[in-house]
């Protein structure tokens, strides 16, 4: 045996042909089941990718690192389901780019916290958690209500998650700008109806931060935890359906 | 690194250990194998992954996944936990489903299975913004005193609970009260000077206090506000208008706020809890909500 692989190591063209070959089988085995990846997420309806707003909303959570201590994720265990509902869908997820999902649970997990409180409890809550809940450690984040939007360069970034695999048209590309006032402030001159038309019906058009004259980081990211775990009709949603042989295709979008 | 001499046996001497034979710069490399032992639990456990790929769902697959020959998932798993935990409270619960609020409060052992379940309902979802003990903050009502503004029994509060306050509930309570001045360049329709007068007339109400402006402002308050909130500032549940001739207020009763309340409007919004929990538990919480000091 030895003896053997002295020939190996003293033939750098045959050692890097076998270092070749012994790499190709962990890449193998580790890398190509993820290229067919999209068969294991179960088929859902009604996850839709987030408006411009929300999606600076998850901009602001993550610049913030709002995930280092809120998970994002209901694990599929009684207690959890309990307390928080419905075990999170892997398709519920399948436009996060990055995922949020967060590792720890210092706060509670906010899967599916969107709808869960009112506005102005989030506003209030953002600018100082102890007013409504006294035992709370979580930071006061009051600024996010000073700070205008700036430039997000949305069109930019819409473009970049269409790449990635997430299904906005071009029609969401080019009226991202609008879309994105639209949503936060319904009395400025821009319809929001072009919004709905292209995002659902289902999409929250007011002004979250409890201020109408101005556009802030606190109306983005309040809009995005209100749309949180929101997308799925759990009365309507069969746990099942997933199990249930399919023709492999995910039925909504192309997740990547 | 130099060239490997000819294989022969080189013992080092302090350990007695055999070496490769490979020498750097006069150090000798020592030939000590991983023991046996542990190269043996290493094979095992490739094998434990093989059979651990067989049993349970592991590989994606050009159609789907291996589902694994146990069939195992962790969805069957919680099912499984949760038809057990069904199983235990079926007792009470299921007596509980079929009675009526009135036949709850008669028995008290149901009436205290339905107290404490809809205590741990409201400590995770109501007292956030209720408070923990349903104290109530400014803009959530106080949920111990009997000032309700959609009614107190514990149907109302059953009903409140499932539509809520301006949510997304078809049914939802949505009577919201108007903003009276001028906001986002529309014209008021009250002016400032009438919009102070029915603060103060508002403000003095259970005192009563006779003044030129209470007067004015009452003229106001019969034109504009008696519709919802009624003769004297009574409340109307029909629209979820609050009494005003009490000292409980929700924003505050500050002539201060007074007058921010009557210029801007209020939408107070709860959420409908329907879809977010069982009937059980929204049957429980308003048992325990009605049972908190204010219930009729």
């Amino acid at each position: 045996m030895l003896e053997k692989h002295k020939k190996l190591e003293r033939n750098s063209m045959l050692l890097l042909m076998f270092t070749v070959i012994a790499v190709s089988i962990g890449g193998i085995i580790e890398i190509l089941p993820l290229f067919r990846m999209q068969t294991t997420i179960e088929p859902v309806k009604g996850v839709r990718p987030y408006t411009p707003l929300e999606l600076m909303g998850q901009e602001i959570y993550i610049r913030e690192g709002c995930n280092t201590c809120h998970s994002q994720q209901i694990r599929p265990l009684r207690d959890e389901q309990q307390r928080y509902g419905h075990y999170s869908l892997a398709a519920e997820s399948m436009y996060d780019h990055p995922f949020v999902w967060g590792s720890k649970r210092t706060g509670p997990d906010l899967a599916r916290v969107g709808g869960k409180y009112s506005d102005e409890w989030h506003v209030a809550h953002l600018k100082n958690p102890r007013a409504v809940v006294p035992e709370s450690i979580m930071p006061s984040y009051a600024f996010l209500a000073e700070k205008p939007y700036g430039d997000w360069r949305i069109k930019k970034r819409l473009k970049v998650l269409q790449s990635l695999g997430v299904p906005y048209t071009q029609a969401m590309i080019d009226e991202a700008q609008n879309d994105y006032e639209a949503q936060a402030n319904p009395n400025t001159i821009i319809d929001p109806s072009g919004l709905q038309e292209r995002y659902g019906d289902k999409v929250a058009v007011r002004d979250f931060d409890g201020n109408p004259d101005e556009i802030t980081e606190m109306d983005a990211l309040i809009a995005y935890l209100q749309k949180l775990g929101t997308d799925v009709d759990f009365s309507t949603y069969d746990p099942d359906y997933a199990l249930k042989p399919q023709d492999g295709k995910p039925k909504t979008g192309a997740a990547k | 690194m130099s060239d490997a001499p000819e294989l022969h046996k080189d013992i080092d001497a302090p350990t007695g250990v055999e070496t490769t034979g490979h020498e750097w710069d006069g150090l000798k490399e020592l030939n000590n194998p991983a023991p046996r032992w542990w190269l043996i639990v290493w094979m095992l456990t490739i094998v434990w992954a093989i059979g651990y790929w067989v049993v349970y769902p592991s590989w994606p697959t050009l159609t789907g996944h291996t589902k694994g020959i146990a069939g195992w998932t962790q969805y069957d798993k919680l099912k499984h936990e949760q038809a057990e935990i069904t199983q235990r409270q079926s007792g009470w619960l299921g007596k509980f489903h079929k009675a009526s609020f009135a036949e709850i409060k008669q028995d008290p052992v149901l009436f205290e299975f339905a107290r404490a379940g809809g205590e741990v309902v409201f400590k995770e979802n109501c007292a956030a913004c209720h408070g923990a003990g349903g104290e109530g903050r400014r803009g959530y009502p106080n949920l111990n005193d009997d000032d309700w503004l959609f009614g107190g029994t514990a149907e109302d509060i059953y009903n409140t609970i499932n539509v809520g306050s301006h949510s997304t509930h078809p049914n939802t309570h949505a009577v919201a009260m108007p903003a009276f001045g001028a906001v986002m360049g529309r014209e008021g329709m009250l002016t400032p000077a009438q919009i102070d007068d029915v603060a103060t007339y508002v403000s003095y109400l259970r005192q009563l206090v006779a003044s030129e402006a209470f007067a004015r402002g009452q003229a106001v308050f019969q034109q504009n506000c008696v519709s919802c909130h009624g003769e004297g500032g009574i409340g109307n549940r029909q629209m979820g208008a609050p009494r005003l001739n009490d000292a409980i207020w929700l924003y505050g009763g500050d002539k201060a706020t007074l007058v921010q309340t009557i210029t801007k409007g209020r939408a107070g919004v709860m959420p409908s809890w329907q879809s977010r929990m069982s009937d059980d538990s929204r049957r429980q919480v308003a048992i325990y909500v009605h049972s908190l000091g204010g219930g009729e």
